[in-house]
């Protein structure tokens, strides 16, 4: 095998030229490709941490059909003390939480005293919810990064709009489940700045402010949101809590509760895909790429030595090695097209870091991309060109291999 | 026992509708360790009957058998097999393989065709090259020699996988008379040396002055066998 691999090798260097056109070539792709997925990669996940860490969680848990009605935030579909510690035991029971919060989201109105607007408000156990989304501190710009009782986050649109700041003085107004009114005066905690998605312009109080406002004796929760002590097993712990919660039923004999993923929660899943999408499209034109280009130069290889290809075979050449020669050529011009993509990949990875990519998501101004790529994304693309290569080259190839050596003798 | 036998074998192709019958009914033999050529015009059936020696084609009847085995029918794999095992090939126009230098051209066989372990394939090529005086040219790449010298590096490829018959289609046309003489000087040492029959299809009458048996062709029909000094 060696020497039919020093073969090879010497025939590519015999056409130096067209061997560093289809390797570069093949390396072009590479980069693009790899980069792509880098950035493209970051990008997602970048904004699916933002998303999860920051408001959404990795998953939530409602009563059924809560998240159809979500945007009127409905009190009367919170889950009742009971419930909550079904959903409680589920939570103890299934393996892979880390952390849980529980949330009380209303909509009531804003008012500085002069003006009065629309507020979307969570109420929430500070301890828990950094637990669970630990970006939630992060995104508090002015004020104490916490949530005290007797305190309001404010979101800064809302800040903005009614000219309001950390210290002030302002009331909450409320309707509670049973149809009254309540109001509540706050002092503003903190103003926290907005991010992508729903529940990304919400302003935070202390779960028990929220229970005083709504007039709750006891505690109804809207959602429980969970963190996952390992993303990746986001749709096997799904599927197991989900399991354990399908067994409670309602009175019409349906699950009574409802378990999604972030996935199903934020619209910014969608645009996750189609960067799948996207990138799927982006590796199928790198295989056009290489097998065009390998298929043409190793056709090229074999019309040109025709009666190279005679002579090997009147000597005595098996038609297996002859075939594996020329599959090896192919192969070597994808891996040396692959390990020079890799490695000038890294140099623009390098500089890309270096350099900073900035750019603006939504309200979301000057998030900077760090592009990396895993290590297996490097080897699911290196073993696509190799196989492509190798693929591109069989027909050349095989053609050699049953090449009749007294015709290939006779070509001219 | 004749290293070559052939009991009218025939040879017909088909170009377009046009039937050609390129041999017609040949019979001859060829001893072992015997210098021969087959002499004629263009046309007469020269090469084609060397291919058939040769494996590299097909007789359409008649049967021809080398070194005992019938090589009439044989299949592409068991063809190419037989080759490697019992016949070399020099070439009108030397077919070295360009990308492999002088030692490895005549390594080739050993190396692709007959697994010969690594030390006797040293010891045999390195024989061969001394014997055809191109030891001192071993790293050199063909084009970076001479024509007689690559007919040299052909003829010492021919011999290395010691094979019973050499055979050799025009070995010295594009040679110059000098380089011709010599070349067919070591085809004769070689198989002194050796025992290998060399079979020739040639015009050129130094090799036809040199050969032990020559079969005259017309029109694909043995026109006369002479056996010199018989």
């Amino acid at each position: 095998m060696f020497n039919i691999f020093k073969i090879a090798l010497r025939n590519l260097t015999r056409y130096k030229r067209r061997t560093f056109l289809t390797a570069s070539l093949i390396t072009v792709g590479v980069v693009f490709v790899l980069v792509f997925i880098a950035v493209t990669g970051s990008f997602k996940h970048m904004m699916v941490g933002q998303i999860t860490d920051s408001f959404v969680g990795h998953i939530q848990i409602h009563k059924k059909g809560y998240l159809a009605s979500i945007d009127n935030l409905p009190l009367t579909m919170n889950l009742n003390p009971k419930a909550l510690k079904k959903v409680e035991k589920a939570i103890q029971e299934t393996a892979g939480i880390e952390a849980w919060s529980k949330r009380i989201k209303f909509g009531g109105m804003f008012s500085n005293f002069v003006e009065t607007t629309n507020i979307r408000l969570n109420g929430v156990n500070p301890e828990d919810e950094a637990k669970t989304v630990p970006l939630l501190f992060s995104r508090i710009k002015e004020g104490d990064k916490t949530i005290r009782k007797g305190e309001i986050l404010v979101p800064e649109l809302i800040a903005k709009g009614m000219k309001v700041k950390v210290g002030d003085m302002v009331v909450v107004i409320a309707t509670n489940k049973d149809g009254s009114v309540n109001g509540k005066q706050f002092k503003i905690g903190g103003i926290v700045e907005s991010a992508t998605g729903p529940g990304g312009r919400d302003g935070y109080m202390h779960i028990k402010d929220a229970m005083e406002v709504l007039r709750m004796e006891k505690m109804d929760v809207s959602e429980i949101a969970l963190r996952l002590s390992d993303f990746n097993a986001l749709h096997e712990v799904h599927g197991n809590i989900k399991g354990i919660l399908s067994k409670t039923l309602n009175k019409a004999g349906k699950p009574a509760f409802e378990v999604h993923t972030w996935e199903k929660l934020s619209p910014f899943f969608n645009i996750a895909r189609m960067i799948d999408v996207m990138t799927f499209f982006i590796k199928i034109m790198l295989i056009a790429i290489v097998l065009v280009s390998i298929m043409n130069v190793m056709i090229m290889a074999v019309y040109e030595r025709i009666r190279e290809i005679g002579t090997i075979a009147a000597i005595g050449t098996m038609p297996e090695k002859i075939l594996s020669m020329f599959l090896l050529e192919g192969f070597c011009l994808g891996v040396f097209g692959v390990l020079t993509g890799v490695i000038l990949n890294a140099g623009v990875l390098y500089i890309l870091n270096r350099v900073g990519l900035t750019f603006d998501f939504g309200r979301q101004k000057g998030l900077i991309l760090s592009p990396t790529i895993d290590l297996s994304d490097v080897w699911v693309i290196s073993a696509i060109v190799i196989v492509v290569s190798v693929v591109a080259s069989l027909q050349p190839a095989y053609k050699a291999s049953k090449m009749e050596p007294i015709d290939a003798l006779r070509h001219v | 026992m004749s290293l070559v036998t052939a009991k009218d074998i025939s040879k017909t192709y088909m170009t377009g509708d046009i039937k050609i019958e390129a041999l017609k009914g040949l019979s001859f033999e060829i001893e072992p360790a015997s210098f021969v050529s087959f002499v004629g015009p263009s046309g007469s059936g020269k090469t084609t009957i060397l291919n058939l020696i040769g494996c590299l084609d097909k007789p359409t009847g008649g049967t021809l058998t080398v070194g005992g085995t019938d090589i009439s029918h044989l299949k592409r794999r068991t063809a190419a097999s037989f080759r490697g095992e019992n016949i070399g090939f020099i070439f009108q126009d030397f077919n070295l393989l360009p990308v492999l230098t002088v030692f490895e051209n005549v390594e080739y066989p050993l190396l692709m065709v007959q697994n010969i372990p690594s030390d006797e394939r040293k010891k045999r090529v390195m024989d061969l090259l001394d014997a055809v005086g191109m030891i001192e040219q071993k790293d050199k790449y063909p084009d970076q020699i001479s024509g007689g010298q690559k007919q040299r590096v052909a003829v010492a490829r021919a011999l290395v996988t010691e094979p019973k018959l050499i055979l050799a289609d025009e070995p010295t046309a594009n040679l110059d008379h000098k380089t011709a003489y010599r070349v067919i000087d070591i085809m004769k040492k070689m198989k002194e040396e050796f025992g290998t029959t060399f079979i020739f299809s040639t015009h050129d009458q130094k090799i036809v002055g040199e050969v032990e048996v020559i079969f005259m062709l017309e029109d694909g029909e043995l026109a006369d066998r002479q056996v010199k000094g018989g």
